[in-house]
């Protein structure tokens, strides 16, 4: 295949909007990073209703906190870091054309973006059955009883937002390793893939954030 | 006769190829990504908006003829405003110079062929498309009352109305929003044509660039309290409510994060109009090219952090009131500077009335009103007996509707011929353009005096003593009614028997009339020649010197 630039023009990688393949990497690359300051911002709402709340209900939100379950919070923790690392080796390997390897690290950082998932839908249900599941079931009493209420409410707007981030991430990289197992990403253009690594890294960073707002708090 | 008009040094095209024959049929315009035709989809989808909000408008200004409400009963009332203002702000107001003129001429005045991304351009519209109809149709059937503010505990306790679905309704809109910012600011950045440098841009460019910085950063904002809004209301439980534990000026702090600085999302492109428009008919260069530049990111920038000044009298401290009333005056000066340089301009110009003229003079005009009276609300001495009256009524309807629709008109008759080939009526145009001047004054400039003799807004009656006044703003409502509908009959009878308009008719500068009109799929036949903006004392490239 015909690698240059002249090349890539000719089989359709390059849009016609873009003068050649180095506008369009840079163009592509930057795209993201002006979504993902948008993405900080969409959180960023959370983040400062969670503060508010807290100033006004420290003890509850201590107390709430120490409902969470730390050992699966810290395991999704890990899995997360860990699925950032298997994707890292991903994008750098596909400079190298190894295309068995960047799939299986891809599949890898899908799955466990999966168990990350399943880890906290058991959690959930953990909650329902102490009934703390805000709307459906929550049953705390004594004096915090409307903080900690709150304290949920924010903890599961922010937890299910966040997963439905990380649902999205898991299908993008689904689609990735696909491309890549069908050689339609190689490494003359390799940005795709480096775009949905910028992604996973947020959904990441959002959870190292969550992490101790939600479970190390109160302990 | 369209063959001989086409500027020399152009290759003449039988028949001319333009966007518009590039292909056909209706499916060629709901796939297409080229931003021309994306621009012209959403020219007619807010147009539609446009007069669906007129239309409430209208109810409104009927109903307060009399006293007690002559039309509407006090629930319908609360919903035709509410209407009114959803409508106008999110369907009309936001997308209209950005998503039409900004989409046309962005790609154009920088030299591209596109858009950066050209697939997620349709996409916003679609976006747009179904929100706004999702919006529209909760709002027609079941309607909502807590005013386009959504204000808890009001959206979220005592309103029995489809308060979650108009929420659902304008969160996806926002994202249409932030991905036409998003795509605009990418362009600017990493698709100008080589020599195009951040200061040969014209200014209509870097109003697009600021009030897409003010897009993306400010709309996740709306769209996460909206859906807050929405879970609160499901739960039961939530963080804006009182009665529950949460702080409903909380809420008030978030909306108004994303709700002032998109005042400035309706403004910053008018300004960017009108600062093409007034150098081309005063045959100058804009004066102090570089102060509208820093002044229009300026305003940008500090319209993030004025936000409290809508809530003077909601229960802030007396610190953050001063804090938020002085920086509520600073921005008065970016604002100031692009009133003076605009006036400036003129000076020793060789200035002639067409159209679009008149629309950028009563742009400056009602745009210099309209600021002035921002600056009374954002002294708190004064705006506490003033808040929630006609007076704030009055001051944001001068800067959005004498200020943005007026500007928005104005581009729409500058860009006109370029957009479609064709020329209108100059006299029935310039007739509409002075008649809407009068007709905007006419309704908006009682609601000063209403609002200084203490009407409060939002009220479906109100004490016979204010019958008179009421009764002039319902008249000039007629009259500006009147000439909104004027402009869409001779617009659209010059779509079809206008005389045809040459690639440059105003003979102004910039890359976008250095193309054929209606420009070719590409944009360019030819590779355009950069000057530095506003040459207007240098002879267009192209023509024999």
């Amino acid at each position: 295949m015909n690698s240059t630039a002249a090349g890539m023009r000719a089989r359709g990688l390059v849009a016609e909007q873009f003068d050649d393949v180095e506008q369009q990497r840079a163009t592509s690359q930057f795209g993201m990073w002006v979504f993902l300051a948008t993405e900080v911002l969409f959180f960023g709402v959370l983040f400062a209703g969670y503060a508010v709340c807290r100033v006004r209900n420290p003890e509850a939100f201590l107390l709430g906190s120490q409902h969470t379950e730390i050992v699966f919070g810290a395991v999704e923790a890990g899995i997360l870091l860990l699925s950032s690392a298997t994707i890292t080796f991903a994008v750098n390997l596909i400079a190298f054309d190894q295309r068995r390897w960047v799939a299986a690290l891809l599949v890898l950082t899908a799955l466990l973006g999966v168990a990350f998932l399943v880890l906290h839908g058991v959690e959930y249900s953990h909650e329902y059955d102490e009934h703390l599941m805000v709307a459906v079931d929550f049953a705390q009493h004594g004096p915090h009883a409307r903080g900690i209420e709150l304290f949920f409410f924010l903890y599961y707007a922010m937890t299910l937002y966040h997963s439905l981030h990380v649902l999205v991430g898991v299908c993008v990289i689904m689609t990735m390793a696909t491309l890549v197992w069908r050689r339609r990403i190689r490494a003359e253009y390799p940005t795709p893939l480096i775009l949905a690594g910028l992604y996973w890294h947020l959904v990441d960073i959002v959870w190292i954030f969550l992490f101790p707002l939600m479970y190390l708090i109160g302990r | 006769m369209n063959a001989t008009v086409l500027t020399p040094g152009f290759p003449e095209l039988e028949p001319p190829r333009t966007f518009y024959t590039h292909k056909s049929g209706l499916l060629s315009w709901l796939l297409t990504t080229d931003h021309k035709r994306i621009a012209i989809l959403y020219a007619i989808t807010i147009t539609l908006f446009f007069i669906m909000g007129g239309v409430a408008a209208a109810m409104m200004r009927i109903n307060l003829v009399e006293p007690n409400g002559a039309l509407l009963s006090p629930e319908t009332y609360n919903k035709t405003f509410t209407f009114h203002g959803v409508v106008m702000v999110w369907f009309f107001l936001i997308p209209s110079i950005p998503a039409t003129l900004g989409n046309f001429l962005l790609p154009l005045m920088i030299g591209a062929r596109d858009l950066a991304f050209p697939r997620l351009n349709l996409f916003s519209w679609y976006l747009f498309v179904i929100g706004g109809g999702f919006t529209v149709t909760c709002l027609i059937l079941g309607g909502v009352d807590t005013g386009w503010t959504f204000y808890t505990p009001y959206s979220t306790l005592f309103s029995n109305t489809n308060v979650i679905l108009v929420a659902v309704g304008v969160f996806v809109t926002g994202f249409s929003t932030i991905l036409t910012g998003l795509n605009f600011i990418v362009t600017t950045h990493k698709l100008r044509m080589p020599g195009m440098t951040w200061f040969k841009l014209p200014l209509f460019v870097w109003g697009m660039y600021a009030v897409s910085l003010v897009m993306v950063l400010a709309t996740p904002v709306l769209a996460m309290t909206l859906s807050l809004i929405g879970l609160e209301r499901v739960a039961h439980v939530g963080i804006f409510d009182p009665a529950l534990g949460g702080d409903p000026l909380l809420f008030q702090h978030m909306f108004w994060f994303y709700s002032h600085p998109a005042v400035y999302i309706m403004i910053l492109p008018a300004m960017g109009v009108v600062s093409e428009i007034i150098p081309c008919f005063a045959r100058r260069k804009i004066f102090g090219y570089q102060f509208m530049v820093y002044a229009l990111v300026g305003i940008a920038v500090i319209g993030f952090l004025v936000w409290g000044h809508h809530m003077f009298v909601a229960g802030m401290s007396p610190t953050a009131v001063l804090v938020f009333s002085i920086l509520s005056f600073t921005i008065a000066v970016p604002s100031a500077i692009k009133v003076f340089n605009w006036t400036a301009t003129l000076r020793r110009g060789q200035i002639s009335f067409e159209a679009p003229m008149l629309y950028a003079l009563g742009f400056v005009g009602l745009f210099m009103i309209g600021g002035m009276s921002g600056l009374m609300l954002a002294a708190p001495a004064l705006d506490i007996p003033l808040h929630a009256t006609y007076f704030v009524i009055a001051h944001f309807h001068y800067v959005m509707v004498g200020g943005t629709v007026m500007a928005y008109l104005g581009g729409i008759h500058y860009w006109w011929p370029k957009i479609t080939g064709r020329l209108y009526s100059e006299a029935w145009a310039k007739f509409a353009a002075i008649l809407m001047f009068f007709g905007f004054n006419f309704t908006f400039f009682p609601q000063y005096v209403l609002g200084y003799l203490g009407m409060p807004r939002r009220y479906h009656a109100y004490p016979p003593q204010f019958q008179l006044l009421n009764i002039l703003s319902s008249a000039g409502a007629s009259i500006l009614a009147v000439s909104y509908l004027i402009p869409v009959l001779y617009l659209g009878w010059s779509l079809f028997q206008g005389a045809r308009a040459g690639n440059n008719p105003w003979n102004a500068r910039g890359l976008e009339w250095q193309t054929t009109s209606p420009p070719p799929k590409s944009n360019f036949l030819e590779r355009p020649v950069v000057q530095k903006a506003y040459a207007y004392d240098e002879p267009a490239p192209g023509t024999p010197a």
